[in-house]
């Protein structure tokens, strides 16, 4: 035998890889544990890396656009676009300002690069301070030129305040420290994500929404509907400048938050692998030291922890109720109880009833009895199961017995596996003859 | 690597996994009854050696990094285009099993086989048959459970060469195949298998190779999906 394979689960065959489903399968995660990662760089090896791999990989030929920390004016578009092209980052600069002056055009591009473009990961902080103060003036700067825009070519009286709402909005939010927004985001879980499952949340949300249809409906009693048409133009326009306010800050929220949550749900998994690796392989190990000695002893932890690790890796939870399943488990105790191992071969399956509990018990006796009298250390279980019928095969190699010899006294197999079939109207029979093993053969046709 | 005189018995065997302490154990095993003419870690070392010392046998190892056993097969198809697969797994995955048979091994067995089962194994291998472990044998008679539907005929007739049967039978077992495959899901050997059904054991044999080439050449769309719905263990 064999017993060094038990590593070898862990290699898996990168099949499946569902990186973003909440139970990640397992086999993937424990390469780390058991192999040297050397010997198999994959899946989640691969995944944890691939990012930096990239960009320090196209770093070398052209730049990743990025919005630059560390040379940024505002939101550090301009500088990472010039970076990415090329080009100065003043001219670059110049054409979003000759843009913006085109009906605020350059300012939405830029808006709009903002939002989607990810910080540079390279030079972080460095600079932060430095830009801090040229923050405002470009600000100011940008908020001169949108006046002046507004006031020579007209675009429409509710441009410059949302422009100017938008840009407060950034504001605060870039100037922000990393623990405000911290805080901002945690409050914004506990409100607007929490509403939906704790009970004061529901409570808050329902009184805002009544607080302001109120409102609406005051506002439109007083003015009349002569008025109406103004005040909601007024609130569409405030609706709209806190959706402008508000929207990059949702959009990197819900990314973040996703993000956040994938690593969550890594580690823990890790963690609990590494917890349940702990209890039972390195237990496992330190039992198999100690008991050396003998070989029973040793072959039947190996094989146990064999069962276990494999429902691990390879099980997408316990089939409870089922047929393969309490045929499966039956073989692992006898395993465990009596030292010996079980090839288990099951085709097809069935649904848990009374009488395949009869079935699985004459099965289990059978492999007890094989284990206990056979003499091997090895036994064969092999099971067919179709809608009607199932036939179960329990084999030995072992020393074998005269069927006809057996005394009254043997109850095991007369009794628990013989008599047990015949009372729920199956049958059994034992094959056997001195020096050519045992086959015990259950048979029972299904209602 | 030993070079020992080739005997007329005694099958030159190269030995494909990624873990030594597995291959020093197969050697210590197996290594008194056949020639073990090279070892390798690794697909691309794998088919170098392969084509190099063209052996009888390759004790191939199904999960390998960068490929696994079928990249082997395929990769040294070309080269040593004689060469017997043997592939030896301990995952049980019927993906895993499925994939190294239709990628044209000759037999699999559970690393778990004791020494003489595997030098027994590699013989026969060497022979030209083909070794089912009762694991496999009950992949079969899974996977061609519901026998009777039809698979697509055009391809399969297409892929079984100028002696192909009829496109149907190789997407079914016929009751003597099957009533084979059961006896070696329930461990037993094929010379007890002759017995049981009164035939020679060359029959069983020969029954056994049909059942591989039908796993290989089958067209049946369910196959491959079976095999990738299920991870027995």
């Amino acid at each position: 035998m064999f017993m060094v394979q038990a590593c070898g689960a862990g290699s898996g065959n990168g099949i499946g890889e569902h990186p973003d489903s909440s139970r990640v399968r397992a086999p993937r995660g424990p390469g780390f544990f058991l192999m040297p990662p050397e010997l198999h760089p994959r899946d989640d090896d691969a995944i944890m890396t691939a990012p930096t791999a990239a960009s320090t990989l196209t770093e070398a030929t052209t730049p990743r656009l990025y919005r630059s920390v560390s040379g940024r004016r505002i939101g550090g578009v301009a500088a990472g676009l010039a970076d990415h092209l090329g080009l100065p980052p003043r001219r670059v600069r110049l054409a979003f300002v000759v843009l913006a002056l085109a009906s605020g055009l350059g300012i939405l591009l830029y808006a709009a690069f903002w939002i989607v473009l990810t910080p540079s990961p390279l030079g972080p902080k460095e600079s932060q301070r430095r830009t801090m103060g040229g923050n405002v003036v470009a600000l100011a700067a940008l908020a001169v030129a949108l006046f002046a825009d507004a006031v020579t070519h007209p675009v429409g009286w509710w441009f410059t305040p949302s422009a100017l709402a938008f840009f407060g909005g950034a504001l605060i939010w870039r100037q922000a420290s990393e623990t405000d927004r911290d805080r901002w985001r945690r409050l914004s879980k506990s409100s607007i994500g929490a509403g939906l499952t704790d009970s004061t949340g529901w409570l808050r949300l329902l009184a805002g929404v009544v607080l302001v249809v109120t409102g609406a409906v005051l506002v439109l009693a007083k003015a009349g509907l002569s008025q109406a048409g103004v005040g909601l133009s007024v609130v569409l326009v405030t609706s709209i400048g806190l959706a402008l306010i508000t929207g990059p800050w949702w959009v990197r929220l819900v990314a973040e938050l996703s993000q956040e949550r994938r690593e969550r749900i890594r580690s823990e998994e890790r963690a609990e692998l590494a917890a349940r690796l702990h209890d039972s392989v390195l237990q496992t190990l330190a039992l198999i030291q100690r008991n050396s000695g003998s070989p029973r002893e040793v072959t039947r932890l190996a094989r146990s922890q064999e069962r276990q690790l494999r429902a691990l890796l390879y099980d997408d939870g316990p089939a409870s109720g089922q047929f393969a399943e309490a045929l499966r488990s039956a073989a692992g105790e006898v395993e465990d109880s009596y030292a010996v191992s079980i090839d288990v071969v099951i085709v097809g399956d069935h649904e848990m009833q009374p009488r395949l509990e009869t079935v699985v018990a004459a099965a289990r006796e059978s492999m007890i009895n094989a284990a206990k009298h056979s003499q091997s250390a090895t036994a064969s279980l092999y099971a067919e199961v179709d809608a009607a019928s199932v036939a179960v095969f329990v084999r030995d190699r072992g020393v074998g017995f005269e069927p006809e010899a057996v005394g009254e006294d043997r109850h095991g197999v007369r009794g628990s596996i013989i008599g047990r079939m015949q009372r729920q109207r199956g049958t059994a029979i034992v094959r056997s003859s001195p020096g050519h093993g045992t086959e015990i053969e259950l048979r029972m046709e299904l209602p | 690597m030993t070079a020992q005189a080739p005997g007329a018995d005694r099958p030159r065997v190269v030995l494909v996994d990624d873990h030594a302490m597995f291959r020093a154990g197969v050697r210590s095993e197996i290594g008194a009854a056949v020639d073990i003419v090279a070892e390798a870690s690794g697909t691309a070392e794998a088919v170098a050696l392969i084509v190099a010392t063209q052996p009888d046998v390759v004790l191939l190892d199904v999960h390998l990094p960068d490929g696994g056993g079928p990249a082997v097969l395929r990769g040294a198809q070309a080269g040593a285009p004689d060469v017997r697969y043997l592939a030896l797994s301990v995952s049980d995955a019927a993906e895993d099993v499925i994939a190294v048979i239709r990628a044209g091994a000759q037999g699999y067995v559970t690393k778990s086989i004791s020494g003489p089962d595997l030098i027994d194994a590699v013989r026969r291998v060497a022979d030209g048959d083909v070794v089912f472990s009762p694991r496999l044998a009950g992949f079969v008679l899974d996977a061609f459970r519901e026998s009777g539907i039809p698979g697509q005929p055009a391809a399969a007739a297409a892929r079984g060469g100028s002696d192909a049967v009829p496109e149907t039978d190789l997407d079914r077992l016929t009751p003597r195949e099957q009533e084979v495959m059961r006896l070696l899901a329930r461990g037993y050997s094929y010379r007890e298998i002759a017995g049981q059904l009164f035939i020679s054991i060359k029959t069983v044999e020969t029954h056994a190779s049909n059942v591989l080439r039908k796993l290989q050449l089958s067209s049946r769309h369910q196959l491959t999906r079976w095999a990738s719905d299920r991870r027995i263990v």
